[in-house]
């Protein structure tokens, strides 16, 4: 007589037996018929399914939308209008004027955008670097202190910019410190110029924490036996660090630099929390733009909104071919 | 492979269980499909927000009204308001709307509206009760529809930090005081007091066109086309970015960011400002202040033209889409009787919108100082601009308050000029006209 755990193992031994028996038989048709050339289709359809459904279906679905106008939600009852929405977008007497554009605030987001990408990218690379450089050398609580400089990434992008808003704000935490010690307070989020300061540098302090784990697992890989060829040289270590760091690390350095950028001109989350784009349109982000097209005005214009959103695409299409050719080169 | 796959057979002792479990969740299927008696309840859904509680005594009211329709159940959904700009219209584009919401700028989802007279046992009674806010809900002269209930009227008017004025020696501008005189004198107070600023009102259009209006704003042309920008809105838009630009107003709270609503209640509450201008529905967050500092709403200020605010207030609306239209008109017609709509107003501490609750004295739970501010506040909801109505009820009127309050809040922030905000204002409400009207 079997014990009861004995007995529940082979009755699911059993069920499990049955269902694979179930499979096999339509496995084996789809095998004669579709050969060895071809059966591998039938394993990656659920996929190719899942990618279908959920990628290139929203991307035909906005197509259809981007060309259509009015505010109907349904496809089937928007007007059809042609290139309209993109040369209401890209329409500007002087471009290098937003305010003469007729969709201006499409054109400050491109600029605000640009400006966030180059400042965002820059400062992160550099700072990541430093800071893997650092948590590299062998010292007391290393452990600890990576952890400390992952931590903001774990966190979500709401509740970065919300713990910030309450260091910044007009009775922040930020000016009672300040004010404390003597010095002046300020509006941070009300003049343009720190408002644009503190939305990247925010931004640098959720997302540094990754890039740094990027560059830090480079780090390691450099073999040790360089660097120990290069003390017995004498080499100084500005000089190690230009000649040997530098170069090895080049192929993780490029990683991080496009999957930074894709990051940074995808920026909405933290900032649009933080500023709401303002003050004026000092921060407003072209995926701000986006949404407050399609989603936050009283007539919501769909199309617009899909037209946008697809010269953004353009944009990140072509830093992920970036991404692709340099993931390649490195392997 | 195959051959090993083949090798485990299902065991004959197994079909009995494997049956039972079939047989079991055929059956507990079954059991979640409706019941003859379930599927006679009707049930509908009302997405509710507060401004203080207006949705828990709606739900107490529902619990009522359930008692004695026992076949239909309402659920309150409370939700913010937020939701209701934002979720609300595209959960009804998409067909998957509540039966019943709460609502404030009607022109939003007016193509979403039921017409409730069919199911109503007595249209006539809401015409004569509710006559000039039934207007609102309707798309435009020809039409003649009921389609909601509106539950309070509000005005838009100014609440002043009578403190600050008694600690600065400033009286307290009169009835008929102009704008300016206003600006002179909560500017001479927030000297006095060291308080960050004179006034802040809320980033709203809807707060700037009262104002306007009395400065000579008229928002339509003869044919009743929207002609938003004209010589009193500009002489109000000019007066509001120069208060803004010398700290007479509060710059946070239009220049901070670059769309959207934003209240200043909070700032008023920690006596950062002497004046607040924002409205009636301010009132039960007020009262909660307690005896922090004293307060009072006063008359809405003059200018040349006018001393108007603006009218508003929600409704509690019924959409088409609803499988229940006579449960849904069955549940605004309870709330709509004279004993539950002035629990409700008494409750919610709101001005009633049933005509005749108007000219009777309710029984508000509130302390003097609210009362006092109720009396006033219909003082301010009699001297209101026509115009004014009318713009409250234009299909429109969000996209003329959304783009009044971006481009005068960017012109503030120095992202453009005023001129250039005025040519924005215009075109940003003829695109919106134009999509909406683009079949």
């Amino acid at each position: 007589m079997a014990a009861p755990g004995e007995r529940l193992r082979r009755a699911l031994g059993a069920a499990f037996g049955g269902a694979m028996n179930l499979l096999e038989a339509p496995m084996r048709l789809a095998q004669r018929r579709l050969r060895a050339g071809r059966i591998g289709w039938v394993f990656v359809a659920p996929n190719l399914g899942v990618f279908g459904l959920f990628t290139f279906l929203p991307i035909v679905i906005d197509l259809v939308y981007a060309v259509t106008g009015g505010n109907q939600l349904f496809p089937a009852q928007r007007p059809y209008v042609g290139l309209d929405n993109f040369k209401a977008l890209l329409s500007c007497k002087n471009y290098l004027d937003p305010n003469s554009c007729v969709r201006d605030l499409f054109w400050h987001g491109i600029y605000n955008t640009a400006e966030f990408v180059a400042l965002q990218v820059v400062f992160m690379i550099g700072l990541s670097l430093v800071t893997a450089l650092a948590l590299n050398r062998p010292g007391r609580a290393r452990g600890f202190f990576r952890a400390v400089f992952f931590y903001p990434v774990l966190l979500s992008p709401v509740v970065v910019a919300l713990i910030w808003k309450w260091v910044l704000q007009r009775y922040g935490v930020l000016n009672a410190a300040l004010g404390g010690l003597g010095f002046a307070t300020h509006d941070w989020l009300l003049n343009p110029t720190t408002a644009f300061f503190w939305s990247v540098f925010v931004s640098i302090w959720a997302h540094m924490g990754f890039y740094t784990l990027i560059l830090l697992a480079g780090l390691q890989a450099i073999p040790r036996d360089v660097y120990e060829a290069a003390a017995m040289d004498a080499t100084p270590p500005w000089r190690r660090f230009r000649r040997i760091t530098l170069p090895l690390l080049m192929p993780s350095l490029l990683v991080v630099l496009v999957l930074a950028l894709i990051r940074a001109v995808q920026i909405f989350d933290e900032v649009y929390v933080l500023t709401k784009g303002g003050p004026g349109t000092s921060t407003t982000f072209l995926v701000q733009f986006i949404y407050q097209t399609g989603f936050a005005q009283q007539v919501r214009e769909y199309g617009m909104a899909a037209a946008a959103s697809l010269l953004l695409a353009l944009v990140l299409m072509a830093l992920t071919y970036l991404q692709l050719r340099v993931t390649r080169a490195r392997t | 492979m195959g051959s090993r796959l083949s090798q485990i057979r299902l065991a004959p002792r197994l079909a009995p269980w494997l049956l039972a479990t079939a047989a079991a969740a055929f059956v507990a299927s079954g059991a979640a499909a409706p019941t003859a008696a379930s599927a006679a309840t009707r049930h509908i859904r009302v997405m509710c927000y507060s401004d203080g509680n207006e949705c828990p005594v709606t739900r107490d009211l529902a619990a009522e009204f359930m008692k004695s329709n026992p076949g239909i159940e309402v659920t309150i959904d409370e939700v913010p308001y937020s939701a209701i700009l934002q979720s609300l219209p595209v959960q009804l584009a998409a067909g998957k709307g509540p039966d019943i919401a709460r609502v404030t700028l009607f022109g939003n989802y007016s193509q979403y509206f039921l017409d409730l007279r069919p199911y109503l046992k007595d249209a006539k009674f809401w015409e004569t009760t509710f006559g000039p806010t039934l207007d609102w809900m309707r798309k435009g002269p020809s039409d003649h529809g009921i389609y909601g209930l509106m539950t309070q009227l509000t005005v838009t008017a100014p609440i002043v930090d009578k403190t600050l004025f008694e600690q600065a020696k400033v009286p307290i501008p009169g009835p008929k005081a102009t704008w300016d005189e206003w600006a002179t004198a909560v500017e001479k107070v927030a000297k006095a007091t060291g308080t960050e600023a004179g006034m802040a009102w809320d980033r709203s259009g809807h707060r700037f066109a009262g104002p306007a209006i009395s400065y000579g704003a008229k928002y339509f042309d003869a044919k009743g086309e929207p002609a938003v920008v004209d010589a009193g809105f500009k002489a109000m838009a000019k007066r509001f970015y120069d208060w803004n630009l010398n700290g007479t107003v509060l710059k946070s709270i239009w220049a901070g960011q670059a769309t959207g609503y934003r209240d200043a209640f909070n700032e008023f509450a920690n006596g950062k400002i002497v004046m607040y201008y924002s409205g009636s529905w301010q009132l039960t967050r007020l009262l909660k202040l307690g005896n922090a500092f004293s307060w009072e709403f006063a008359a809405n200020p003059c200018g040349p033209d006018a001393c108007s605010g603006m009218p508003g207030g929600a409704a509690f609306v019924a959409f088409k889409e609803t499988k229940h239209p006579h449960a849904v008109a069955a549940f605004l017609d309870f709330l709509a009787q004279p004993a539950n709509y002035r629990t409700f107003s008494e409750r919610t501490n709101n001005i009633p919108a049933e005509l005749p609750l108007q000219k009777q004295v309710l029984d508000y739970k509130m302390p003097a100082e609210g009362k006092a501010a109720l009396a006033t506040l219909l003082h301010d909801a009699a001297t209101l601009s026509p115009i004014a109505y009318h713009l409250q009820g234009y299909r429109f009127a969000g996209a003329i308050f959304g783009a009044t309050a971006d481009r005068i809040g960017q012109a503030i922030a120095g992202s453009m000029t005023l001129d250039q905000a005025y040519q924005r204002i215009t075109q940003d409400i003829a695109t919106a006209i134009a999509t909406a009207k683009k079949k």
